[in-house]
């Protein structure tokens, strides 16, 4: 699949992500090639410790040790910083609502900084409209996080990360913290946004259950390296070829029956 | 109390604060200190201790109506009178002046120490700490390292040097005071922003794009400064203490401005045949620092972050 | 059934708010005899509460209320401070959600399981060490005797919540309280962890009360469900039965839950009824 020129979202390259130096030195991601396509919902797939998070760190620039080359957009990123360009493109959604909003800010303040960060002007009306976007109504717009529940939170999380209008959203295990049912919410709420807005999702999650519901294609990580990438038509139909993943698939669907 | 004679549908003030879906900018914030100043109440030894700094700074304030004495005025006929005896309410000191009356008027130079110190000592240490805790690496280790340096040598020496090389005088003895006391403060500073600075909400703001200088200041300093006041506040008593003993040593306030610490050390010479002279005003420190305590222990109840998240 | 270990009716468990009593367990009753109860519900809906409550573990201004707790012999309604502490460990165990948190990182296993051992027996050292190291082979932890000198922050989670397991099974207690044992772990480590809880369990006889969020796992690893809401319970069935289960409530959660052989275009929402919070609550005794 070579379509990282014309309408490619994310190319990744060779991607070495490491922690610390000299003899503390920890090697997270091994060198690893992934390439979504615009429009693609694309799954990450993995234990604890696999470095799928990682690879989200480092696309969104809060980890800086790495090499190898990560291309958004068509543009190429470098190590440190991201240019104005890129947080319009490319926004994330983290795993924990609960830590993921400043607990002295309210939603209004929120939604109301990160518009004025992009420069636009009329933010009242965009934070009606973006609140209205993700399921909460105006009721909530000055509300501190500790008035909010967590699937609340993580649509306030969402919103946010809707402000600039992205093409690209980072998915950090976005329901992980949140009970099935919200889940089903979020999970639903990102599914419309997707359809309605022609987003392109890079979603990590440790769930296949979540992953298989989500998204197109998926690869799966073990230890800092993709050891297969797969269809989701695939994985539904349990044909993995690498025992690990058949190993995943199964542990989940013991779990599921 | 609070209860207004309003028609039905309109909300009281209780209920307007209490609401859980604020309507506007100003009433979320309005509610948000309604529920601190709730949780504070709950406090009975906070409470007092705010009262006793409420009357300290009412007295203050209103000292020339409330004195029975012209501080300044001496009478060696009158000196060292007990409390009650001729008129003086808290006893007279060896040169005869009202001891009730310099407290009043040692009050504002008190309490002006106090505030200055807890204006500029925090302030500080808060710049420096939480630009050292956010930007780490080299900007880090010097910062740390001259805080360390700071740190190193004993408060009053430094706070001596500072005196002598500025001269004496109250606000040379206030800054010498704030240039000793910010290091802790920086310190705590750069604790906090430490465990901040690494939480998805400041991860998020830096994907919006936001530059360091706003990310300290408006998400970090919002979240440090609730330690810092709490810390100040129990502080409070130290700052007393070593203005006090700046005026004890003729570098802080001078003669005779009434200064509850040089009150102390003027009336410990007498300590064992006129008790009076040196103990009333070493209540009054006692008392302002005790109250500043029960005030910290309630603040920092009401302000810790952690304490608040349900 | 004449072999009930415990026996609860009517619990509450208040906390005294500013804006009055808030009820986090609204008057619930069920009985555990040596099989394994599950309680699921999502979170807010007092299943932790009820098993910490059934140890007295409720932290200060919260209270338990109840018309009835007995665990075997004991009244617990009456139990003091002191009679708990002997009860938790020899009669009832809990093992809670990470190991991280319930094991001291400043002691090394063997240290921590001597210790466990040692509070509820008259044992020498060297055999607390011996039973220590069986329990270890028990719950399936290759070279015993290395994991013995590590400490908690040299153990992966799924190692730490084992050793959390032989741990609290040393004194031989009739119950066991897990409280999301497996929720911090990955899936592949979870089953493992699971079975392994689960023979322990079956082996001896014990009694174990499952809490959980997961419905599906509960169906795998327990005899009985009851599904608690808003601090009550709406439901019981067989465990077996989950599928078949009838309270639109739990319905919502088993179609909430995305399924990879049955993908659906969209996930079903949970509509919440108000009524499903007042109707009384089902007994599981």
């Amino acid at each position: 699949m070579n379509m990282a020129n014309d309408n490619g979202a994310i190319d990744i390259r060779n991607l070495r992500v490491w922690f610390g130096e000299g003899a503390a030195r920890n090697v997270a991601v091994k060198g690893m090639n992934l390439a979504v396509g615009a429009g693609e919902s694309f799954g990450l797939v993995g234990e604890s410790g696999s470095g799928k998070s990682t690879v989200l760190r480092a696309i969104a620039g809060l980890v800086e040790s790495w090499d190898g080359s990560i291309t958004v957009g068509g543009e190429s990123l470098r190590q440190k910083g991201r240019s104005k360009a890129f947080y319009k493109t490319v926004q994330m959604v983290f795993q924990d609502p609960y830590a993921s909003l400043h607990p002295r800010h309210t939603v209004d303040r929120v939604l109301g900084e990160t518009l004025q960060l992009h420069g636009f002007s009329d933010i009242d009306a965009r934070i009606t409209r973006l609140l209205d976007s993700v399921g909460l109504g105006g009721g909530f717009r000055f509300r501190y996080p500790h008035q909010l529940s967590g699937g609340q939170r993580q649509r306030v999380a969402i919103a946010r990360a809707l402000a600039p209008e992205p093409r690209i959203l980072l998915l950090d295990e976005p329901t992980s913290a949140l009970d099935v049912s919200v889940q089903a919410e979020i999970l639903n709420l990102l599914s419309d946004l997707r359809s309605e807005m022609g987003l392109t999702y890079l979603m990590v999650s440790h769930d296949l259950g979540v992953v298989g519901h989500m998204c197109g294609q998926v690869a799966v990580m073990q230890q800092g390296e993709i050891v297969e990438e797969l269809g989701v038509a695939e994985m539904r139909k349990l044909q993995a070829n690498h025992p690990y993943t058949k190993h995943l698939l199964e542990s989940s669907l013991g779990a599921i029956r | 109390m609070t209860e207004l004679p309003n028609p039905a549908p309109k909300p009281t003030w209780r209920e307007w604060l209490m609401t859980d879906a604020p309507a506007s900018r100003r009433q979320a914030r309005a509610a948000a200190w309604y529920a601190g100043w709730c949780a504070f109440r709950g406090n009975t030894l906070a409470m007092a201790g705010l009262i006793v700094l409420i009357v300290l700074i009412l007295a203050a304030v209103f000292a020339p109506w409330l004195a029975t004495h012209d501080p300044f005025a001496q009478d060696l006929a009158m000196r060292l009178k007990a409390p009650g005896e001729e008129g003086f309410l808290l006893g007279s000191d060896s040169l005869g002046r009202d001891i009730y009356s310099r407290l009043l008027f040692g009050a504002r130079i008190s309490l002006y120490i106090v505030a200055l110190v807890a204006l500029v000592a925090p302030l500080l240490g808060l710049i420096i700490g939480t630009i050292a805790g956010y930007m780490g690496g080299w900007v880090d280790i010097v910062l740390m390292r001259f805080t360390d340096i700071f740190l190193a040598f004993p408060r009053l020496i430094l706070a001596l040097a500072f005196v002598a090389a500025l001269g004496a005088g109250i606000e040379n003895a206030v800054l010498a005071i704030s240039l000793t006391a910010w290091p802790p403060y920086a310190r705590i500073a750069r604790a906090e922003t430490l465990t901040i600075r690494n939480s998805d909400y400041i991860h998020a703001i830096r994907l919006q794009g936001a530059g360091a200088v706003r990310i300290i200041t408006r998400h970090v300093w919002p979240l440090c400064i609730s330690s810092l006041v709490i810390r100040v506040t129990l502080d409070m008593a130290g700052i007393i203490l070593t203005a006090a003993g700046l005026g004890f040593l003729g570098l802080g306030a001078q003669p005779p401005s009434p200064e509850w610490g040089a009150m102390v050390s003027e009336g410990r010479k007498y300590i064992l045949d006129y008790w009076w002279v040196a103990t009333i005003p070493g209540l009054a420190i006692f008392a302002i620092s005790l109250a500043f305590n029960l005030l910290g222990d309630g603040l920092r109840d009401v302000l810790d972050p952690k304490e608040s998240k349900s | 059934m004449s072999d009930t270990l415990l026996d609860v009716e009517n619990l509450w468990v208040r906390f005294p708010t500013r804006n009055g009593i808030f009820d986090a367990v609204r008057g619930i009753s069920f009985s555990l005899g040596r099989e394994r109860l599950g309680i699921v519900g999502e979170s807010g809906s007092g299943k932790s509460m009820t098993g910490r409550a059934v140890l007295k573990l409720i932290r200060k201004p919260g209270f338990v209320e109840a018309d009835k707790m007995q665990m075997g012999e004991t009244d617990l309604l009456t139990a003091s401070e002191r009679d708990m502490r002997a009860i938790r460990g020899r009669h009832a165990a809990m093992i809670m959600q990470d190991p991280k948190f319930s094991l001291n990182p400043v002691m090394t296993v063997e240290q921590q399981m001597v210790e466990a051992l040692t509070t509820h027996e008259r044992v020498s050292r060297r055999e607390a060490r011996s039973r220590a190291l069986e329990m270890l082979d028990a719950v399936a932890i290759r070279e015993p005797e290395r994991v013995l000198r590590l400490y908690p922050h040299e153990v992966s989670g799924g190692m730490g919540q084992r050793i959390m397991i032989a741990m609290m099974l040393i004194p031989d207690p009739e119950i066991l309280i897990a409280d999301e044992p497996t929720s911090a772990l990955d899936v592949s480590v979870q089953l493992q962890v699971l079975e392994i809880m689960d023979k322990l369990v079956k082996d001896r006889g014990m009694g174990l009360i499952f809490i959980s969020h997961d419905l599906n796992l509960v169906a795998n690893f327990c005899d009985r469900v009851a599904v608690m809401y808003a601090g009550r319970i709406v439901e019981v069935c067989e465990a077996g039965k989950l599928q078949e289960a009838q309270h639109p409530y739990t319905r919502g959660l088993l179609n909430a839950v995305p399924d990879l052989e049955h993908p659906r275009d969209r996930l079903e929402v949970l509509e919440r009824d108000p009524a499903w919070r007042e109707a009384p609550s089902v007994s599981a005794r």
